[in-house]
């Protein structure tokens, strides 16, 4: 394994090819575009056995992909923001129809108004929709995920969509150095996919047929069950990706400098990295202060989160997304309100930050001011909220 | 009827969804009444109105909506609609 500098989207596309992917058929749109530009170039040379299909919208690239993988094929899409909103109905139907993929998100803010820059919101916006979501922090973790995404996704415990999700610009704009796999590394931990069922003439189905009011709450327990089953599956496929490369993915939230933390900043993303660095600096200062990454929100490792948050007197909680009208008076994000849930019942303070919301910069001087206002009990508020143009 | 994953089904599966469970109203034919014409049997959008050996025509109460249609054409109001206990 070669450590090589590139930036994040090519090392995504670069990944994706050697996923070995039969389909891709995407819709460019910032900041995504890079990712899709490269695999159509990396298709036109040969280098992957792929038809890709040009479509003319999102919604069109994610039925494209349906149909490919329902028919037996492995599938590629990625998409961000609006593009990922034009594809709602669809995702719902592939999770329901239980159809696995990998879709890259290069994480992007939602209009309207219009924004290019980076925040979460759209894949929080599909949290219901029955993929998989993963968040990475750097660009080797992006990467990483996808090898990771399909073999979660399509083992028949599972069989559901997942999306990787890394932020938009920050990661996939950035270069880094990056691990990559060779193809026969890749091709020996991820095995060709086996449908559990496809479309063949010979021995016809149909796949997401209607179901009356006496089955439909039945396939909705199921899918939900297969998300639970996510949980182990994806332990037990990080384990076996460390085993194999050295890169260890088994535990789905991370805990950074937790030891003797009284303050827990709980985070996703790239957003982490800032926070890990303000986190060494407050640590020099004697300040104890840790962070518990989550590294995948859809399975909540609900679990998880309690263990590693067990010692800690208050939590912070880094929302670079908005459930709008959700926290009575004060502003609630979605990750504030999955953390909050998973420790009901303690007495530990659950205090949300929404930050960072359409490209707004978060430094490490952002994050230590974050902490202080917790120390001070002040949470469930904008960060950074400019009141002077309101 | 055990659910398949995703839903998949095979050519035929329609039919185990048992469609008469929807119904509120069910027909009640009078075989008496029945002047034989056949019109229920043509109106029924659910196809599911079949004629006896013994000419009489009678619905299959699995699939059966109650949606009424074969009541309201009968020339010879020999269908009523009645409310059914479940």
């Amino acid at each position: 394994m070669a450590l090589e500098i590139m930036e994040g989207s090519i090392a995504v596309a670069q990944a994706v090819r050697r996923c070995r992917p039969q389909v891709v058929s995407a819709y460019p749109i910032t900041p995504q575009t890079h990712i899709v530009e490269a695999l159509a170039e990396i298709v036109a040379n040969g280098e992957l056995a792929a038809d890709y299909i040009t479509v003319e919208s999102e919604f069109s690239a994610l039925s494209a992909c349906v149909g490919a993988v329902a028919a037996g094929s492995r599938a590629y899409s990625a998409t961000t923001s609006q593009g990922l909103a034009l594809m709602f109905e669809v995702c719902f139907n592939m999770a329901g129809m239980r159809l696995p993929i990998v879709m890259t998100i290069a994480n992007r803010a939602l209009g309207a108004p219009l924004s290019i820059w980076n925040d979460q919101q759209d894949s929080i916006s599909l949290r219901d929709a029955g993929w998989l979501q993963f968040y990475a922090e750097d660009n080797q973790e992006a990467v990483d995920l996808h090898y990771i995404g399909y073999k979660v996704a399509e083992d028949h415990r599972v069989l559901l969509p997942t999306m990787v999700c890394f932020d938009g610009f920050i990661l996939s704009h950035t270069y880094e150095p990056v691990n990559m796999l060779t193809q026969e590394e890749a091709d020996a931990f991820l095995p060709p996919f086996v449908p559990k069922y496809r479309l063949d003439a010979a021995s016809p189905v149909s796949m997401g047929m209607y179901a009356t009011p006496e089955y439909y709450l039945e396939f909705r327990y199921e899918t939900d069950q297969a998300q639970k089953r996510a949980i182990e599956v994806l332990r037990e496929v990080g384990r076996e990706f460390g085993e194999r490369f050295g890169r260890d993915y088994s535990a789905l939230v991370e805990s950074y400098r937790m030891e003797d933390a009284e303050t827990a900043i709980v985070a996703m993303g790239s957003i982490c990295g800032t926070t890990k660095d303000a986190i060494d600096e407050m640590r020099a200062e004697g300040k104890k202060v840790g962070l518990v990454r989550l590294r995948c929100f859809r399975p909540f490792p609900s679990e998880d989160l309690k263990a590693a948050l067990a010692g800690a007197s208050r939590v912070a909680v880094l929302d670079k997304n908005i459930v709008l009208g959700a926290g009575g008076s004060t502003p609630r994000g979605a990750v504030a309100l999955e953390v909050r849930d998973a420790l009901y019942g303690s007495t530990t303070p659950v205090l949300d930050y929404v930050i960072g919301l359409g490209g707004r910069d978060v430094r490490i001087e952002d994050i230590k001011k974050v902490v202080a206002l917790s120390e001070a009990g002040d949470g469930d508020r904008f960060y950074g909220l400019r009141t002077e143009v309101l | 009827m055990a659910l398949n994953v995703g839903c998949a089904a095979p050519p035929g599966r329609s039919t185990d969804n048992k469609t008469g469970s929807w119904r509120v109203f069910m027909p009640r034919f009078d075989s008496e009444a029945c002047s034989k014409c056949g019109m229920c049997q043509l109106i029924c959008p659910e196809g599911c109105i079949r004629q006896t050996d013994a000419k009489e025509f009678v619905p299959d109460y699995d699939y059966c909506k109650g949606c009424g249609l074969c009541a309201e054409e009968c020339p010879k109001a020999a269908i009523t609609m009645v409310q059914e206990e479940k």
